[in-house]
């Protein structure tokens, strides 16, 4: 089952939690506080599994992290999930938010949190795996989106401010904020000979 | 960053107001959001940004609470709230317009409302209540997303009491037409049944309706819910075997629509979650597993696309490979997968190799040998992760020569290792090697010195604890026993010569232990310094007066001679007057024992360790004191438990229906009996790996080394064979070749030059899998002599209670580690010889092989069914059972047994009789019989040898139950060839669905040596349930009375003129309910528990189903009550 997905930035910000598992507010935010310290000390040529946070439950749990640009997502699973399964389950996840955004950034993660806990909502139920097919899941996100659309025309104005942003292509930025640079083509594995 | 960040933001309101539409009323709320994130990354400090948030919550707050607040504008306030509470500042106002948003808005405001309660609430908050209403009416909605979001909710949290209200409907979504419906349907159910597993027993045959589902999702879905249950009771669902085996086998084969690909590999996390289950399925179990060896095959030739999912896929493979009953074939392409794994460049597949090669080493140690060299490399691997699962595996294959390295290795990890976590888990893995192969005492000492003072006070308390057990009970010769103590009181002074205000607290307590215990052993050493060595740790800040009174307990037992008792007065004197009442305590002993040396003597003996000490834990001593106070007229002491319960009883009105008596019951159970804490098993927690399941426990008791010799690492003499890549040694070689390797730290190559770094890494390699060669050569060389154990626990008496005698009779007790005792047993006798335990021991073999048929279980299926009539010709009814218990006897023994009911008990309605365990020379069967006010459980000892068996002790205990004997005495006769009865009566304590009575016969012949056979006995509750006559107006004082109570819907019988008699008659007939009235629509019945604990049960029917009620003074028995009512109308 999985426990709990978190993403923060590079700073520890968080921007979306959520807990398949009760815990107090104030744990939360420890083990938020906690994951970051423990994921963002790691460099990049190392394995993307972590064990044993002392908060998050000792030794039956692990954390599978992915580290996007800005941004780290972190789901904590107990031993009933597989690790490469899940590590390519958050590749899932990225790539939907990808499509459902076109080019998804922090700033749609920021703004549009509820759209992105629905997006998850249709992946992850109640902290069971409920769909891995992205064309499935994003089946499901626009037949609610129609919906949407259909009950309040401007409610899309946001976004489109966002998208605006992105098109805008600042010259001066530079290159840990560049909008598009989240989004993310897979990186086919390399062979192991 | 944070400025880069900014400036989009400034530039958003602008480019909203451009972008945005003309009258667009939204972008004033919209661009509020914006403000908010732009105020929070223009700040400095955290102090600041709680000024802001706060701030902002106050205008939310504001706002909310209006009444002119639209629907809309409610939705953007709670989007801001969940970002307010996601930076972690609460927003408890906005959880009840949460609620109502759900509640009242349209559908897409409805969406926003259910995400905020569903980040915002838990299960147990009271505000979800208001929720349950609004999820039945969208469950109803023919809104296809309104069903979806309601169902996603109630997956996430929904208040377990409130499930029975909407089951049925979630029930009925499981034949939903849109296929995203069943599957959230299912999953739904899933989290049900993991909340309130009695709930949801009657729609078991529905999730295999969904395991059949035409739609793959749903089928994929129904998974979760048979790996749950699969893992819970495996034996129950090896019918579905062949049916995974199929689906699995259509999935590999590419039988699924495209969609289902990822990365062209046909549904990987389907394919996982089957493997998965097939694990499970196929542990222990040799007939399954061949069914499912071909498509295990096939999996492995089909992942063969170089992608990140295969190696799931194939992770799964070789662990389910590794789990069932082997097949060479098999094992052979798991070992190349793992070979893979582990020699792969991606870090993700190394780690998930050394865990698979973790998982398999004690099976096959050779896997570890071949690739020792990327075992050593990850040693020195940059990623800690790497570095510690490699300890991992490296502890697996410890064993008596290789310990020193492997040891060291995991301190140097310890050394710079930050994590808690790690450094408790590895400490007690490091104690436990340590004590189990340490080479000699020096290393013991120091080793162990370093573990206490880089585990600190974090460790595990049962390591010091183990620890000064084994110096105090002492291993098998004096001598020895001598030299560590005094090389434990020599390192231990010198440390405190040294810098002891470095050292943890724990580290002084055991320090100062052993000085008062053993530091009389070094005879040049002056009582004096040692005194003033521990008075200066009382003097140092950072001592805990935990730690100080330990140290004043050892300045007790020194106090010698004028010196000492000038510095024992002047510590006494000090501590005499010390705020802390233990710290005065050891200070007046301190100061009293140091005056007088004979009643010190007598006191705290020399060397008394090795005295058992007797404990008289019924406090008997005291029996004076409380009949003089009772005299005087205080009132008698009453366990917590029972305070509790007196005082809900004493109360009208509980307003807690589900009260907590049942933990504090358990924990005062514990602590009347008083154990040392150092019976604690230190294996504990110590194998953190959670893929090992398998061999958990059985770890400590064999050792590898003692199945695979002491060849090792073989020298890789050839140039050729330097690569990484090392071969198995051939079990052909000459024993002289081999030998030179043999644990030496010392090989330096003669003939050929290797390079530097190599070199040393191959020394390494030797020292490391010394003693890990294959089994093979181990026989041709005939080596297979184990090494002693150093540090073995002396065998002590029974009476004594040493871990060692504990660990014995745990394995003579428990009777399905059979081989665990086997083994166990193997590893003593070859080094006991003359111990008094032996004679006990050695019986064990005999016992747990004689061991024919255990855990007699009488309510399988049928809890009813059981009860059969008094004719005997209906019992022996079933001659497979009787077939199996008794092969050499003849068939009718049931009837022998059933003739020998006692007479007055002979009339009445008994069980099955079923047969609880056998020896060669005991047969033991039990039945219940039900007395009108009481529960009898008959035991039949049939002595099945030809001669007499005296002093037959039959002893029962339960949790749940009350025993009481009713024959005169408990100990019985049996001459050869007859049946000795026992009778108990039976009461529950404690109400559950099943009860189980343990219980242990023991048995002596004449001449001989006492033997002892264990049992199992379990009844359904519902034998202990009897009718209870009351009229309505009894029945309604007595509704109000009552505190605990359940609500379910159940079905009702409806082939029935009038279905609610029709279906009460029913539950009278099978239960032995009482059927107090029938008025209209509703009924109710009433029942007690033996002996006199009722339960009332109040039903309506109501639109086609019988709506249930039950109520009792007693915690659990209506949930019990219910469960029982739902399966005697199900089976009806």
């Amino acid at each position: 089952m999985i426990k709990a997905i978190l993403i923060f930035n590079n700073h520890g910000k968080p921007r979306l939690s959520k807990f398949y598992e009760h815990y107090n507010e104030d744990i939360e935010q420890q083990i938020i506080r906690e994951t970051f310290h423990l994921v963002s000390k790691r460099d990049e040529n190392v394995c993307n599994f972590l064990e044993g946070g002392m908060l998050i439950g000792g030794s039956d749990y692990k954390l599978i992290y992915r580290h996007y640009a800005t941004l780290y997502f972190v789901f904590c699973v107990d031993s009933s999930e597989s690790e490469l399964g899940i590590l390519d389950l958050i590749q899932v996840f990225v790539e939907t938010l990808d499509k459902c955004f076109e080019n998804v950034c922090e700033l749609d993660l920021i703004f549009h949190v509820d759209k992105v806990h629905n997006i998850l909502a249709e992946m992850v139920m109640g902290g069971m795996v409920l769909e891995t097919n992205m064309n499935e899941i994003i089946m499901q996100v626009d037949a609610q989106n129609k919906m949407e659309k259909s009950e309040a025309g401007i409610a899309g104005a946001p976004a489109r401010a966002v998208s605006a942003v992105k098109n805008m292509n600042l010259p001066e930025m530079p290159r840990n904020i560049n909008i598009g640079d989240i989004s993310i083509k897979v990186p086919n594995l390399p062979s192991f000979k | 960053m944070s400025d880069v960040v900014e400036k989009t933001l400034t530039a958003l309101p602008g480019l909203l107001s451009l972008d945005s539409q003309p009258g667009s009323t939204k972008l004033s709320s919209s661009s509020k959001l914006g403000n908010l994130i732009r105020g929070i990354t223009e700040l400095t400090s955290k102090h600041e940004e709680e000024k802001l948030i706060q701030l902002e919550l106050t205008s939310i707050k504001e706002q909310v609470s209006s009444p002119n607040t639209s629907m809309r504008q409610m939705k953007e306030l709670m989007v801001r709230a969940i970002y307010c509470e996601m930076l972690g500042y609460e927003s408890s106002f906005s959880y009840i317009h949460a609620i109502k948003l759900a509640q009242q808005g349209t559908a897409l405001e409805k969406r926003v409302g259910y995400l905020a309660v569903s980040l915002f609430l838990n299960e147990s908050h009271e505000l979800l209540l208001l929720l349950v209403n609004t999820v039945l009416k969208d469950l109803q909605s023919t809104n296809l997303i309104e069903v979806c979001m309601a169902l996603t909710v109630v997956s996430q949290m929904f208040p377990k009491d409130m499930i029975p209200a909407i089951l049925p409907l979630v029930e009925e979504k499981l034949n939903h037409p849109k296929e995203i419906i069943r599957r959230k349907a299912v999953l739904a159910l899933y989290k049900f049944y993991l909340i309130a597993p009695n709930q949801v027993q009657h729609i078991h045959n529905k999730f295999r309706k969904a395991l059949c589902d035409k739609d793959p999702g749903v089928m994929t879905a129904s998974l979760h819910i048979y790996l749950q249950l699969i893992e819970e009771n495996p034996e129950g669902y090896k019918d579905l075997t062949t049916s995974f085996v199929t689906i699995l086998k259509q999935v590999v084969g590419g039988k699924l629509p495209m969609d289902f690909n990822y990365h062209s590999v046909p549904a990987p996390w389907l394919q996982i979650q089957l493997l998965r289950i097939l694990c499970l399925l196929g542990k222990n179990d040799q007939s399954t597993s061949e069914i499912m060896y071909e498509v295990l095959d096939e999996s492995l030739r089909r992942a063969e696309i170089n992608h990140n999912i295969t190696y799931a896929i194939l992770f799964e493979c070789v662990k389910c490979i590794y789990t069932i009953h082997p097949k060479s074939e098999l094992l052979e392409k798991a070992a190349k997968c793992i070979g893979n794994f582990v020699l792969s460049p991606k870090i993700n597949l190394k780690y998930l190799g050394l865990k698979a090669l973790t998982y398999v080493v004690q099976q096959d140690p050779k896997l570890a040998l071949q690739h020792q060299m990327t075992i050593i490399e990850c040693l020195d691997h940059p990623d800690l992760i790497i570095k510690r699962e490699t300890l991992e595996l490296l502890f697996r294959i410890t064993n008596a020569q290789n310990v020193t390295v492997i040891v060291d290795k995991m301190l140097e990890f310890l050394r710079v290792n930050k994590d808690d976590y790690t450094t408790i888990d590895l400490v007690g893995k490091v104690a436990e090697l340590a004590e189990k192969y340490a080479p000699d005492n020096e290393w013991f000492i120091e080793t162990m010195s370093t573990v206490f003072s880089v585990g600190g006070d974090t460790m595990q308390p049962d390591i010091p604890n183990s620890f000064l057990k084994l110096l105090s009970e002492g291993f098998d010769s004096m001598e020895e026993d001598r030299k560590l103590r005094l090389f434990a009181v020599d390192s231990y002074v010198s440390l405190l010569q040294e810098e002891p205000g470095k050292l943890p607290q724990r580290f002084l307590q055991v320090i100062s232990w052993v000085l008062g215990e053993y530091s009389y052993l070094r005879e040049d050493l002056e009582v004096d310094t040692v005194l003033r060595l521990l008075a200066k740790l009382l003097d140092m800040k950072t001592t805990s007066s935990e730690t100080k009174s330990w140290v004043l307990m050892a300045m007790t037992k020194l106090c010698e001679g004028g010196a000492g008792v000038s510095v024992a007065r002047e510590v006494s004197e000090t501590y005499s007057s010390s705020l802390d009442t233990v710290l005065r305590q050891r200070a007046q002993e301190l100061q009293h024992l140091s005056q007088d040396s004979e009643m010190r003597a007598r006191v705290l003996p020399r060397n008394a360790g090795l005295d058992p000490l007797e404990v008289d834990s019924s406090l008997s001593f005291l029996d004076g004191f409380v009949s003089e106070a009772l005299a005087a007229g205080a009132a008698p002491y009453k366990p917590p438990h029972q305070r509790q319960e007196e005082l809900a009883q004493a109360k009208a009105l509980s307003l807690e229906p589900y009260g907590l008596s049942l933990p504090i019951s358990m924990s005062s159970c514990c602590i009347t009996d008083r154990q040392s804490p150092t019976l604690l098993s230190i294996s504990s927690g110590l194998s953190g790996n959670s893929n090992d399941l398998s061999y958990r426990g059985g770890l400590k008791l064999d050792g590898v080394k003692r199945v695979w010799g002491r060849e090792g690492y073989l020298a890789q003499r050839e140039p050729v064979e330097e690569s990484a890549h090392v071969e198995v040694p051939s079990p052909l070689r000459s024993p002289s070749q081999q030998g030179g390797a043999g644990g030496s730290h010392s090989h330096t190559p003669t003939h050929t030059p290797t390079p530097e770094p190599e070199l040393e890494k191959q020394q390494l390699a030797s020292s490391l899998f010394v003693g890990l060669a294959s089994q093979s050569s181990v026989c041709l060389m005939g080596k297979s002599e184990p090494t002693p154990q150093r540090f073995r626990r002396k065998a002590n008496s029974p009476a004594s209670s040493s871990a060692a005698s504990e660990k014995q009779s745990n394995s003579m007790v428990s009777a399905p580690s059979t081989v665990d005792n086997l083994m166990f047993n193997n590893l003593l006798d070859s080094h006991i010889t003359s111990e008094p335990a032996v004679s006990s021991l050695e019986q064990t073999p005999q016992l747990s092989q004689g061991l024919v048929a255990a855990n007699g279980s009488c309510d399988e299926e049928l809890p009813d069914s059981d009860v059969n009539g008094s004719s005997p010709s209906l019992i022996g009814d079933d001659p497979v059972v009787a077939a199996e218990l008794a092969p050499h006897e003849e068939p009718p023994k049931d009837l022998l047994l059933s003739s020998c009911l006692p007479a007055e008990l002979s009339g009445l309605s008994h069980s099955e009789i079923t047969p609880l365990c056998s020896d060669q020379i005991l047969d033991l069967s039990a039945c219940h019989v039900q007395k009108e006010d009481a529960l009898v459980l008959v035991v039949f000892i049939y002595n099945s040898s030809d001669s007499d068996i005296q002093q037959i002790l039959l002893e029962l205990d339960s949790e749940e139950l009350e025993v009481s004997c009713e024959s005169d005495s408990a100990v019985q006769e049996a001459t050869g060839h007859s049946v000795a009865v026992c009778q108990y009566s039976l009461s529950v304590k404690r109400p559950s669905v099943h009860v189980e009575l343990v219980g242990m016969v023991s048995y002596q012949f004449p001449v001989g040596t006492p033997q002892s056979v264990q049992f199992s006995y379990k009844l359904p509750l519902s034998s202990f349930i009897r009718p209870m006559t009351v009229s309505t107006e009894e029945y309604g004082t007595m509704w109000l009375d009552f505190s605990h109570d359940t609500k379910q819907n159940l079905t009702l019988i409806s082939d029935d003129q009038e279905p609610l008699t029709a279906t009460l008659s029913v539950l009278k007939k099978k239960l032995q309910l009482h059927v107090v009235e029938i008025i209209g629509m509703e009924g109710i019945v009433a029942c007690r528990l033996l002996q006199d604990q009722p339960c009332l049960m109040h039903c309506r029917m109501h639109a086609g189903t019988m709506a249930v009620w039950l109520r009792s003074p007693v915690p659990d028995l209506p949930d019990c009550l219910m469960y029982f009512c739902q399966r005697a109308l199900q089976e009806h």
